[in-house]
């Protein structure tokens, strides 16, 4: 039985309100809490990137796994904001959580699915019994350009999970992948700031990539959406994640506790993963999960996870997501927040 | 200015609080030592730290050294982790007026500076509240 | 063992001097000395600098120096403590000259801090600290000696207006020397209003940033008896370490360095604290001045607070401390400093300290510190 063995988040303490940013730019902020259903989002401090966060999620996966980090074999961090360009981040995550160095390493990238990407390689060597355990993790802090509609939302968070066969907290029933080469955002080498197409990041790719997913998994497994307990999506503001749900078949109840964006903002990589966390914090056994991630340029990895009895032991092991996102925060002032995003400019 | 040998050789310290402790009197050090001050004997074994305990003493760093110019102001304490070990680190995630001698605090892993603006990123630890 | 005594000193004025170099103030300096001894050569020298490398890419100083003083030839030292660079350079030409190796040791110490920025200097400085466990985490010496002034103040109740009226003795002192980089007034508001540098110490709790140099000449007894001037004796050296990281240490407050080296020197002279008339510290920062009082023996654990506010070490009170103004006024060229501290000692125990001359004084002690108090220097000394 393949699946998850541990799992755990991390999510800065540090908010902006979007009423903050909007007030700096002089846009409305009633409509874009309105329209885009977000209220404020998680802003990393400066001593907080995607490996410090990937650490931190990690410790906690390992608290619910249980195992010895030497026994993880491969090492993987999905994210588009990774510190290095060239140096992955899992050389410094797997050096830190002490499962170096009998270890396969690599970093992903593929805008916010990155995380799911590394999830899907992990599972696969698990499943192919090619290692033990296998760690990923989708991680991000990534940038919105000042006065852009996705400053509002590009938040900072991580999500870990660990698989393995023995021991599962989630059995992974069945997976699917679909992409097409679709360029509703991107970033270019030596830019700070990403671009994106305007509303053509709606139904050519956002919609048309998790309703091909979706449907894609459900006719795979053969299920439908009434037999899940939950789903997750893509969550790049509140509203498009409803509004796929209810393409899909889903209903709001199902969609619920996974859906975090209105007061975390986009994570990128972490943001359907870190869905996924929250989702497990209060599942029970038996309960049925589908998580379908989106990435821009343009790609959805769908997966099925079944609960399993172990959920009840190791679920308070660790922060639960929930937590992390509602208690202890900080709210920042628009230049403080400039600041700790190096959105100034400063002296050579 | 740090030279990349020298941020790698502390990594084991850094990142996952390698220490070492006398086999004879049992006291832990950290970093690891050759010899123990205290009994002058050479026979330490491998530990690890205790991640949480509770501070000792904290200041507030306004004028900072060029590598933290753009952290300042941030505290800085002496906590004394719950295996007796005292360890210096910067306390985060906790407004200055929180600040007190005997608070318990946790440790977790952050970046502590950047090599300016293409050199290596130098990660470790710091202190944030329970 | 023979008897040694001080027949030089020599100390030029400190500050920012932008048209001196190194090898010039020291020189400038070191002449003065040979001149009040009466002497043209030495036998061997000792030089303390903290960090000339650093401050102005120079190290093998001690070749430089002797050079330019004209003794090229003679045995030459660069001797490093940190901030007790002075003091153990006096210490070494102490031994020199007490195990009968030499005659006459010229013993100083030099700083020039200004030819490198703020940053640059913070950064020297730093590393006196534990560079991987205590540097790393951005603390600096400000820092450090605010760790040790908030764990003062809340395990015996120290207070901030006790740490300013530190400074603000120093200052009295220092505006009566007309070589000190400082020589004005301060206020206890002063101080508290001052910029706050590392809670709870500010600008004015912080010794500065200053060039300068300080030298004196060394000779037995015996010798010193043949000349026309009163005799300054050594009577007393002791020199300790503690660990060089503060977290290391059982308490924070104490100064284990300080004591051993005072307990070592006291008992070479056969003096107790209650035997000495007139104090030279190490304030380089506020907190350290009363730190350093407690570990001499001079008032109890935790006391040291009461005993400035009480006025117990100012000018007029039982056991003037820092007549010369301290590190606080008369200026911290780090390894110059524990030179001048001797310096002082001398002029105030032949009576040639002017409007700040302390009469009866008899027994003097200089006492110097490297880093967070990793290293100690002190000296006792008597006017026969």
């Amino acid at each position: 039985m393949d699946g998850i063995v541990g799992y755990g988040g991390y999510i800065p303490r540090n908010r902006i309100k979007v009423e903050e940013i909007a007030k700096v730019w002089g846009a409305d902020a009633p409509s874009y809490k309105k329209g885009l259903m977000l209220e404020e989002k998680s802003v990393p401090s400066p001593d907080q990137d995607t490996i410090t966060m990937s650490v931190e999620a990690t410790k906690s996966a390992l608290k619910r796994a249980g195992i010895d980090p030497q026994d993880i074999e491969a090492v993987y961090v999905g994210s588009e904001s990774h510190p290095y360009a060239v140096k992955p981040s899992g050389t410094v995550l797997a050096e830190a959580i002490g499962a170096t160095p009998e270890v396969h390493t690599a970093d992903f990238e593929f805008a916010c699915k990155a995380g799911t990407e590394g999830m899907y390689v992990a599972l696969c060597l698990v499943r192919a019994g090619e290692i033990k355990y296998g760690l990923a993790v989708g991680a991000d802090t990534s940038q919105g350009a000042p006065g852009d509609a996705l400053e509002y939302s590009a938040a900072a968070g991580a999500a870990a999970f660990i698989f393995g066969k023995d021991n599962v907290v989630a059995e992974a029933k069945e997976t699917y992948s679909y992409m097409t080469d679709t360029p509703d955002f991107w970033r270019r080498e030596y830019q700070f700031y990403p671009q994106h197409g305007g509303r053509f990041t709606g139904d050519p790719a956002y919609f048309k990539h998790i309703v091909g997913a979706g449907r894609g998994i459900l006719e795979k497994a053969g299920m439908k959406p009434s037999d899940f307990n939950y789903v997750i999506f893509h969550q790049p503001n509140g509203k498009f994640p409803l509004k796929v749900g209810e393409m899909l078949g889903f209903e709001k109840k199902q969609i619920e506790p996974g859906w975090l964006v209105s007061k975390l903002g986009n994570t990128y990589s972490g943001s359907s993963p870190l869905g996924l966390t929250a989702t497990l914090d209060i599942s029970k056994p038996g309960d049925k999960i589908l998580i379908v991630s989106y990435g821009s340029g343009a790609g959805s990895d769908a997966f099925i996870f079944e609960v399993k009895d172990r959920i009840e032991e190791v679920r308070d092991l660790a922060p639960k997501t929930r937590e992390m996102l509602d208690e202890n925060k900080n709210y920042l002032e628009y230049g403080e927040y400039a600041k700790f995003r190096q959105k100034i400019r400063k002296a050579e | 200015m740090t030279t990349p040998s020298r941020y790698w050789r502390e990594i084991p310290q850094r990142y996952r609080l390698e220490a070492n402790r006398c086999k004879s009197c049992k006291t832990v050090f950290f970093p690891p030592r050759l010899i123990c001050p205290q009994c002058k004997k050479r026979d330490l074994e491998e530990t690890r730290l205790v991640e949480k305990g509770e501070v000792i003493s904290y200041t507030i760093i306004r004028v900072p050294p060029q590598q933290f110019v753009d952290q300042a102001p941030y505290a800085v304490g002496i906590v004394k982790l719950d295996d007796g070990v005292n360890l210096m680190g910067q306390i985060v995630d906790c407004d200055f007026e929180d600040l007190k001698i005997g608070m318990r605090v946790r440790i977790e892993f952050r970046k502590i500076f950047n090599e300016g603006k293409s050199g290596i990123l130098c990660y470790g630890y710091k202190f944030v509240p329970e | 063992m023979r008897e040694v005594a001080v027949i030089g000193v020599g100390m030029t004025k400190w500050g920012e001097l932008w048209d001196k170099s190194l090898r010039n103030i020291f020189v400038e300096t070191a002449l003065l000395a040979l001149d009040d001894a009466g002497v043209v050569e030495v036998n061997s020298m000792y030089v303390g600098s903290m960090s000339s490398g650093l401050f102005v890419g120079q190290e093998h100083i001690a070749s430089l120096l002797a050079d330019y003083l004209g003794q090229s030839n003679i045995p030459s030292t660069r001797v490093e403590t940190a901030c007790a660079s002075g003091g153990l350079a006096l210490r070494l030409g102490y031994m020199e000259i007490a195990a009968g190796i030499s005659e006459l040791v010229l013993v100083g110490g030099i700083e020039k801090m200004t030819d490198v920025s703020g940053y640059e200097a913070t950064y020297a400085l730093g590393t006196a600290a534990d560079q991987e466990y205590e540097g790393y985490h951005g603390i600096t010496f400000p820092g450090l000696y605010g760790l040790i002034a908030r764990a003062h103040m809340e395990k015996y109740g120290t207070t901030r207006e006790q740490l300013a009226m530190v400074a603000v003795k120093n200052h009295h002192n220092g505006s009566k020397n007309p070589l000190a980089q400082f020589p004005y007034e301060i206020t206890v508001d002063s101080v508290l209003n001052s910029v706050m540098i590392a809670d709870p110490l500010r600008i004015l709790d912080c010794s500065p940033i200053t060039d300068g140099a300080a030298a004196v000449v060394l000779c037995p007894a015996e010798m010193a008896r043949k000349m026309d001037k009163p005799v300054v004796k050594i009577i007393g050296s002791g020199h300790a370490t503690d660990t060089i990281a503060l977290s290391s240490r059982k308490d924070i407050t104490w100064l284990e360095a300080v004591y051993k080296a005072a307990k070592q020197a006291y008992a070479e002279a056969d003096k107790g604290p209650q035997d000495i008339d007139i104090i030279e510290v190490h304030d380089c920062f506020t907190i350290a001045e009363i730190c350093v009082l407690e570990a001499l023996g001079i008032v109890e654990k935790g006391k040291g607070g009461d005993a400035v506010e009480q006025g117990l070490t100012s000018l007029e009170g039982k056991i003037p401390v820092n007549t010369s103004g301290g590190l606080k006024a008369k200026g911290h060229p780090v390894g110059a400093t524990g030179a001048a501290q001797v310096v002082e000692i001398v002029k105030q125990l032949r009576g040639e300290a002017g409007e700040r001359q302390i009469k009866k004084a008899r027994i003097g002690l200089a006492q110097n510190m490297g880093g967070s108090g990793g290293s100690s220097v002190v000296h006792l000394f008597e006017r026969e």
